[in-house]
């Protein structure tokens, strides 16, 4: 008598005894065991529904042998399973023909003729001939979802994958089954189309031909693609992908299942991003200015190259910055870190655009990882940016921890959440109050409500906290109209309240995690160490190392427009979109003496430099990445970059070089060899990388904890607005603007106000405003929305319709605005 | 003495023999609280409310009272299943009746609904239940309006919601009502309707909803014929109950007789005592078949159950016999066709019932069901094909591996529920399709046949179809 | 537009107090719209959605498993002709013939003046009173030609043919989308307390704990 034990469960398969894990289910179980069970509506990632029955085997625990759907039996110990009788077999055959019926066959015209399941189950366990001869089922021909997606209909088996991957894990339930019977159809409700952030994955879980998306329609068959497994650099998840190609061209991105980050999904932006990087206007040549036209010229990369050193080798280290550098992998980081700091001596290199959190900052807090923060049962807090429109897998991730294994949310965001729905706690915050709030939220902060809370309410979140065995903290930035120094302090003040508490970082910019790692930043060098712990063991690979701890972007900008910054060296950094004050990037930008910017496009900062040189985008480099929770793995090269264009490394080496030095690596693995032996955070990762690239390694260490000063915030006064500024899923960044796909879907801001203030306005919504802050008066559409907070503004950053950057004042914590109408 | 019950309880006859729930289907008003009162209405729960919540529970557990809405599971039995110490836990009634040929809880519900409530809290009462659903059909109208008039006089009477009738006992009842599908009748379905949704019946197991039910929690789901005994039972024990009736199938039953008999109505009948010739042909029942015609087959339980025909007449009005012969009371529909009834029609006519209705969340009976339809159309219009037949066969064995399933008996104890099911779906209804089918082929394969051959007789249009294309 | 009217958004918020769970709500607030506009517009639809906590596509999902909901409009008396097995035995096929030329409409069709819409209906309950057909859900029994046409030159008359429907079920046939007439209220000092499961999870006051103590 064999008993459930927590090694397994001991169950016969096919005649075998065999064992499974406690509470897995059967089609699981004997998959792992080498026995394919066939099936259509079963996935991992997905509750099971039991619908197509294709799955069916005999199985007896005791009453009897039946058959049974395999993707519902969980093992059970002593039962007796067959998938291979005749009972089985027949079961299985009339299954297939049941659901070939009224499917249209229509394989050679189908785009997934050739990795279709019902394809290939069909040949192996299919009837030999349809014994069916009446009309099939018709409908009109592919009808659009959403912009991306489309659904044919008579294909559609009605698996219910579509279905249930949009309600029960992306939550937007906006397409569903209707009618009934042989009726049955899936469709969104009429004129309300399937905008989810994340509608491309039913593409890739549609075990039929039935939806399909449009980057890939008619595009390329199957067996044309050759592919290969990476990570998604669009942002700091890093979520594992496979990039198909065909003929040296990128034609699909797939999300790949890795259990600690992204369990298979994509958002639509990392899914569709690889048309920016196959669009025509990629930069393929190195570009000079013409002193006499002005204009930036083609070049070679011999007179690019030689330029650029002629510049730098003549700069004070001093009057020398580099900033930038999320994009690039770690070695592409490490290569110009070396560069920077090794090389040339300057410590005044910040991959963030002031738009982050100080790497030493970040470094010091105790970290978790993505399944840390989603432990069943498990308390997490939200202090950062909406993870569902800037960290999209994240967001997936997240929801299924709240909604499925009863995770607790508290929320402490200026702005209602993709999350808000599911929270226990749900705090507005206004910026600059976060502090407090936590303060109030353990009872110290007196009767007066805080942030626009009462105490109570306030008191009650913070008792689940102070229940709770372990916190996670979501730390980012809710808006970038607030300073780094209040969230350190918010930050700060649940460290000091909860012994256990840890933090994910809510950073998202691409390889940012990464940047800090290798860094770049100022004080900061590879291995989570500081200039000043990890000179000696650097004296050698890194000759040149400064000495003293160098500037932050907002600290070189301003030195910039002050006149102290000779040469600015830009690794894809588009300061003109992306830091948040505005007027003082365009002011450093004027004053600077060169420009020297490497990046895929030619953007609007790019157009200001003086030398550009072509960079390749993520699908052209091999190396690594490192997501948000220090997570490295792999990315790999699929495609060559367009014309001239060369990996960040490359650029880095060859510039060393006309410098007269030698980095000491000629290629991504040499580097990362390199970074193995000189950091301690990443020592013994290779062999880890080597098992399972597809799980990564964590890179490990941290620094001290760091206190700032407390920043003291003034007081908002009951005229004004305190603006919070926020990113949206699609904006107009380069990429998305680049993805014929996304472009469409970046939407337009506007002032948007709480529902009652806006009404004590006494404007139209549409209408436009005088808006004064600390920069002066901007004319501004305005609206109501119910998810900003009372007493704050919000509006959507880097987007059409107003921009956030000419309101906010880098040198003030807080950016208050009074409003008049025109 | 045998009368014709007044025709505002339409089809009810009042036949002799016990009435234990049909007792007030002669009063006019019956549907009123003044009415319900002043014959005896809401003494059973009075009596109920006495007694300690467990004894109530173990008085119909003793009384083997048998569920009504088609399986037949034993009441008590299944109360017992509700995990101890999990709250709130639900009752939902289920007056969906759809079943072809079942028209009982109709005229229960229109004609006595204070029998139904006063059942409703007695269940409520003994197991825990804090809330109480009243699901009738859609398409049921007067009962509809019964029922809230009834629910309203009730609750102002103070015998529903807070404390009732003075005691600690609260308890709220909704009426609630469909929209028309057959398979919310199914109680998972009708689950999954009360809770908004789509109704499709869910996976099992669980079997029973009593374990996880509506909105996850423990949930009773019963007929409104089998609830409506309660109150009868309340007021005279199960003792008394088990005098009727037989030792496994105790009490009376309604069965609604249809179809070609000289006096169709709704019976009451104790059960085990009364045979099916007893029915069809005895003076105080159905008096014959109409022109004194030949019985061809009928249906002892519902659309869902197979045929019976002549050889089964002396089998009782009782569960386990009918199902050792091989098929069901079900919903106590009985449908009685005489020699002149077209098989292949009638075949198809019940065929096409189940592919309307199947709820197509598993592919054997949404596809399956509709396939069955079109073979058999096709038939009937003389365009069948020789094939035909063993593929008709082919796809109900594909849907119904092995022999048809038939609601076994269910005695006391949890193996008697169905198990292992012979199915490839997800709930009884697709191979309910395969009922028909099977049972008219088998008996009536000429039949068939013979509008294959005349349709080589028949000049066959421009296109034919492909023989076995 | 078509939202609810004043007092049916009241009446709709007092169905949603019925229900531990708003959604539980939708097919009672569908029937509501239905009884409102005689259909269920798209209006209608997001309506419910926002009032349950559900998506419009969930609603529409749900509503359209049902046949009782109709997304078109249809006629003012919804005539459905049973024709399953016992009706069928007794002559409810040759009845829906009779209809379809009584009203010169088939299966699913509305009259051209927009009184009549005909369905071919599955067992309506009223095996043993076949055959039989039903107006806006009342019943008329063991039907011949003669009576359907009678009740439908009534109700083109305006007049009101319920003398020749089901005994005790009197007054006017409303017009499509009402069932019940009297709706169900629950009196706010009666209400046991109609909560959200998570609020009930206690054993309620009568019945014994483990110990044997009333609770
Ligand atoms: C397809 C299908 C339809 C059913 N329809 C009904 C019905 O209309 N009324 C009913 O009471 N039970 C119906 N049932 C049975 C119910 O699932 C359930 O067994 C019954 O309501 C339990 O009540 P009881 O134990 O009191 O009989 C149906 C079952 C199936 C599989
Ligand atoms: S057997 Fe038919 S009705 Fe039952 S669940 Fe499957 S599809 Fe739905
Ligand atoms: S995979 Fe099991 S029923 Fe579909």
């Amino acid at each position: 008598m064999s008993d459930e034990t927590s090694t397994g469960v001991e169950i016969t398969l096919n005649g075998q005894t065999v064992l499974a894990r406690p509470g897995e289910l059967l089609i699981d179980a004997a998959e792992r065991m080498g026995t394919e069970i066939p099936r259509f509506c079963h996935h991992t990632r997905l509750k099971p529904v039991g619908m197509c029955r294709m799955c069916l085997v005999e199985v007896d625990t005791g009453r009897g042998s039946a058959l049974q759907p395999s993707c519902m039996v969980t093992c059970t110990p002593n039962m007796v399973v067959d998938t291979e009788s005749e009972t089985v077999a027949k079961a299985q055959d009339g299954v297939l023909e049941f659901l070939l019926i009224n499917h249209p066959l229509d394989c050679p015209v189908c785009d997934k003729g050739g990795e279709c399941p019902l394809q290939d189950q069909t040949m192996a366990y299919g009837p030999g001939e349809s014994r069916f001869v009446e009309e099939k089922r018709r409908y009109k021909k592919p009808i659009p979802l959403n912009e991306n997606v489309f659904m044919d209909r008579e294909r559609c088996i009605l698996c219910d994958l579509c279905t249930r991957f949009a309600g029960d894990v992306a939550g937007d339930q906006l397409i569903h089954f209707q009618g009934r019977g042989a009726q049955t159809e899936v469709n969104t409700f009429p004129e309300e189309p399937f905008s989810s952030y994340f509608s491309g994955n039913t593409v890739q879980i549609c075990p039929v031909g039935a939806l399909t998306a449009k980057p890939y329609r008619f595009k390329a068959r199957p067996w044309d693609l050759d592919e290969t497994e990476s990570t998604s650099m669009v942002d700091s998840v890093g979520s594992r992908i496979s990039i198909e190609s065909s003929r040296g061209q990128v034609l699909r991105l797939q999300g790949v299942d890795s259990d600690a980050v992204n369990w298979g999904w994509l958002s639509d932006k990392e899914r569709f991003i690889f048309e920016a990087y196959e669009h025509p206007d990629r930069l393929t040549s190195p570009l000079i200015r013409n002193p006499e036209t002005g204009d930036q010229d083609p070049t070679s990369w011999d007179h690019a190259l030689e330029a650029a050193a002629g510049l730098l080798a003549g700069t004070d280290p001093d009057r020398l910055a580099v900033i930038g550098g999320a994009r690039l992998t770690n070695e592409s980081q490490y290569a110009w870190a070396k560069l920077a700091k090794g090389v040339l001596g300057t410590d005044h290199m910040d991959a963030q655009l002031c738009d982050g959190l100080p790497a030493h900052f970040m470094l010091g807090l105790p970290r978790a990882t993505i399944d840390q923060a989603c432990t069943p049962g498990g308390t997490v807090v939200l202090m950062g940016p909406d993870p569902k429109e800037e960290l999209g897998a994240l967001y997936l991730r997240l929801r299924h921890a709240v909604v499925h294994d009863g995770v607790t949310l508290i929320e402490l965001t200026p702005r209602a959440t993709g999350l808000t729905p599911y929270a226990a706690h749900s705090l507005r915050v206004r910026p600059g109050e976060a502090a407090e709030v936590v303060r109030s939220m353990f009872g110290e902060g007196g009767v007066a409500p805080s942030g626009g809370i009462t105490p109570e309410s306030a008191q009650a979140a913070g008792a689940l906290l102070q229940a709770a065995d372990t916190v996670t903290v979501l730390l980012g930035r809710a808006s970038l109209a607030e300073a780094e120094g209040p969230v350190m302090d918010a930050a700060l003040a649940l460290h000091d309240r909860l012994p256990e508490v840890r933090y994910l970082s809510l950073l998202r910019r691409s390889n940012v995690h990464g940047a800090i790692d290798m860094g770049l930043a100022p004080g900061l060098l590879p291995g989570r160490t500081t200039l000043v712990a990890g000179r000696t063991n650097l004296a050698q690979a890194w000759p040149g190392l400064p000495k003293e701890t160098g500037r932050s972007t907002q600290k070189t900008l301003e030195a910039a427009a002050a006149g102290q910054v000779d040469v600015l060296i830009l690794l894809g950094a588009d300061l003109l979109a992306d830091v948040p004050d505005g007027d003082l990037a365009r002011r450093a930008l004027g004053k600077v003496g060169t420009i020297i910017a490497l990046d895929l496009f030619g953007t609007a900062t790019v157009a200001r430099a003086d030398l550009v040189l072509p960079a390749a985008g993520p699908t052209e480099v091999n190396g690594t990445f490192t997501n948000l929770e220090g997570r490295v793995s792999p990315v790999s090269r699929q495609v060559t970059p367009p014309g001239t264009a060369r990996p960040d490394w490359m650029i880095a080496v060859d510039l060393a070089d006309r410098l007269g030095t030698d980095l000491g690596f000629t290629s991504p693995e040499e580097i990362w060899q390199e970074i193995t032996e000189v950091s301690a955070a990443h020592a013994g990762l290779t062999e880890q990388l080597a098992a399972d690239p597809r799980e990564g390694a964590l890179a490990t260490g941290a620094l001290a904890l760091y206190r700032p000063e407390p920043t003291e915030v003034a007081r908002r006064d009951a005229y004004s607005f305190r603006l919070v500024a926020s990113r949206s899923m699609y904006d107009q960044g380069v990429f998305t603007a680049h993805s014929r796909s996304l472009s469409g879907l970046a939407p337009t801001t506007c002032l948007a106000f709480e529902p009652t203030d806006f009404a004590s306005l006494g404007v139209e919504a549409g209408q436009s405003v005088d808006a004064t802050g600390p920069r002066g008066t901007v004319a501004v559409t305005v609206g109501p929305d119910p998810r900003v907070a009372k007493g704050t503004a919000h509006l959507g950053f880097n987007q059409a319709g107003a921009t956030a950057t000419e309101f906010i004042d880098a040198s003030v914590p807080v950016t208050d605005l009074t409003v008049v109408p025109r | 003495m045998t009368t014709e019950a007044p025709a505002f309880a339409a089809g009810f006859i009042n036949n002799q023999g016990p009435k234990l729930i049909t007792g007030r289907f002669t009063i006019e008003d019956s549907f009123t609280l003044k009415r319900s009162l002043a014959t005896g209405g809401y003494d059973g729960l009075k009596k109920a409310l006495a007694r300690p919540p467990a004894d109530v529970h173990g008085e119909v557990r003793d009384a083997v009272l048998l569920g009504r809405g088609g399986a037949g599971f034993p009441a008590g039995v299944k109360w017992g299943f509700c995990p101890e110490g999990v709250w709130p836990r639900y009752l939902v009634v289920n007056g969906d009746e759809s079943e072809p040929g079942t028209y009982k809880d109709r005229l229960l519900m229109e004609r006595d609904p204070h029998q139904l409530i006063e059942g409703c809290l007695i269940a409520c009462y003994a197991l825990g239940l804090s809330q109480c659903f009243l699901y009738v059909r859609g398409e049921m109208a007067l009962a509809q309006e019964r029922i809230a008039t009834a629910l309203n006089e009730a609750y102002a009477d103070g015998r529903i919601g807070r404390n009732i009738m003075g005691t600690d006992f609260s308890v709220d009842i909704v009426l609630h009502w469909g929209a028309g599908a057959y398979i919310v009748g199914e109680e998972t379905a009708l689950i999954e309707s009360l809770e908004g949704n789509r109704g499709m019946p869910r996976l099992k197991p669980p079997y029973f909803p009593a374990a996880i039910g509506l909105y996850g929690q423990p949930t009773i789901v019963n007929n409104v014929e089998t609830l409506a005994n309660l109150p009868w039972i309340m007021n005279n024990g199960a003792e008394a109950y088990k005098t009727m009736g037989s030792e496994t199938s105790p009490g009376t039953r309604l069965f609604a007789v249809s179809g070609h008999v000289n006096r169709p109505g709704v019976y009451e009948v104790e059960q085990g005592v009364t045979t099916f010739r007893d029915l069809f042909y005895g003076d105080n029942f159905c008096q014959g078949m109409r022109n004194g015609n030949d019985l061809k087959a009928f249906i002892p339980g519902g659309g869902s159950a197979p045929w019976f025909f002549e050889e089964h007449l002396d089998l009782p009005l009782e569960a386990r016999p009918v199902g050792a012969a091989g098929s069901m009371l079900g919903s106590g529909a009985i449908v009685v066709m005489d020699h002149t009834t077209d098989v292949v029609k009638a075949c198809l006519r019940l065929v096409r019932f189940y592919a309307r209705e199947s709820c197509g969340k598993c592919a054997p009976c949404r596809e399956g069901t509709t396939w069955e339809e079109k073979v058999l159309r096709r038939i009937y219009e003389g365009q069948g094909r020789p094939s035909d037949l063993d593929l008709l066969e082919d796809i109900g064995d594909n849907i119904s591996p092995g022999p048809y399933p038939v609601a076994s008996f269910a005695d006391q104890d949890l193996e008697a529920v169905p198990f292992p099911p012979k199915q490839t779906t997800i709930c009884p209804l697709g191979p309910s399709s395969v009922a028909p089918i099977s049972s008219a082929l088998r008996r009536f394969r000429p039949e068939f046949e013979a509008l294959i051959t005349l349709r080589d007789s028949i000049a066959v249009s421009a296109a034919p179809i492909p023989e076995d294309a | 537009m078509s939202r609810f009217t004043e007092l049916n958004a009241r009446r709709a918020h007092e169905i949603i107090s019925h229900y531990p769970r708003a959604r539980s709500a939708i097919i009672p607030l569908l029937h509501l719209a239905q009884e409102q506009e005689g259909w269920i517009t798209n209006d209608a639809m997001t309506q419910i959605a926002e009032l349950t906590g559900a998506t419009a596509a969930e609603v529409l999902g749900t509503g359209s498993f049902y046949e009782m909901f109709k997304f078109h409009p249809v006629g003012r008396y919804l005539v459905n002709v049973c024709t399953n097995i016992s009706c069928q035995l007794l002559g409810g096929e040759e009845l829906l013939e009779h209809a379809e030329t009584t009203l010169g409409i088939t299966d699913g069709q509305t009259s051209d003046d927009g009184l009549f819409t005909l369905e071919d209906v599955e067992c309506v309950a009223a095996c043993t009173e076949a055959p039989c057909f039903t107006v806006n859900y009342r019943y008329f029994h063991r039907a011949t030609p003669e009576t359907f046409s009678e009740v439908v030159a009534e109700l083109r008359a305006g007049r009101n043919p319920m003398e020749k429907g089901q005994q005790g079920d009197r007054g006017e046939i409303p017009d499509h989308g009402t069932l019940s007439r009297t709706l169900q209220h629950i009196p706010a000092d009666r209400k046991a307390g109609i909560v959200a499961p998570e609020e009930a999870a206690q054993a309620p006051s009568w019945m014994p704990t483990e110990t044997g103590e009333n609770a």
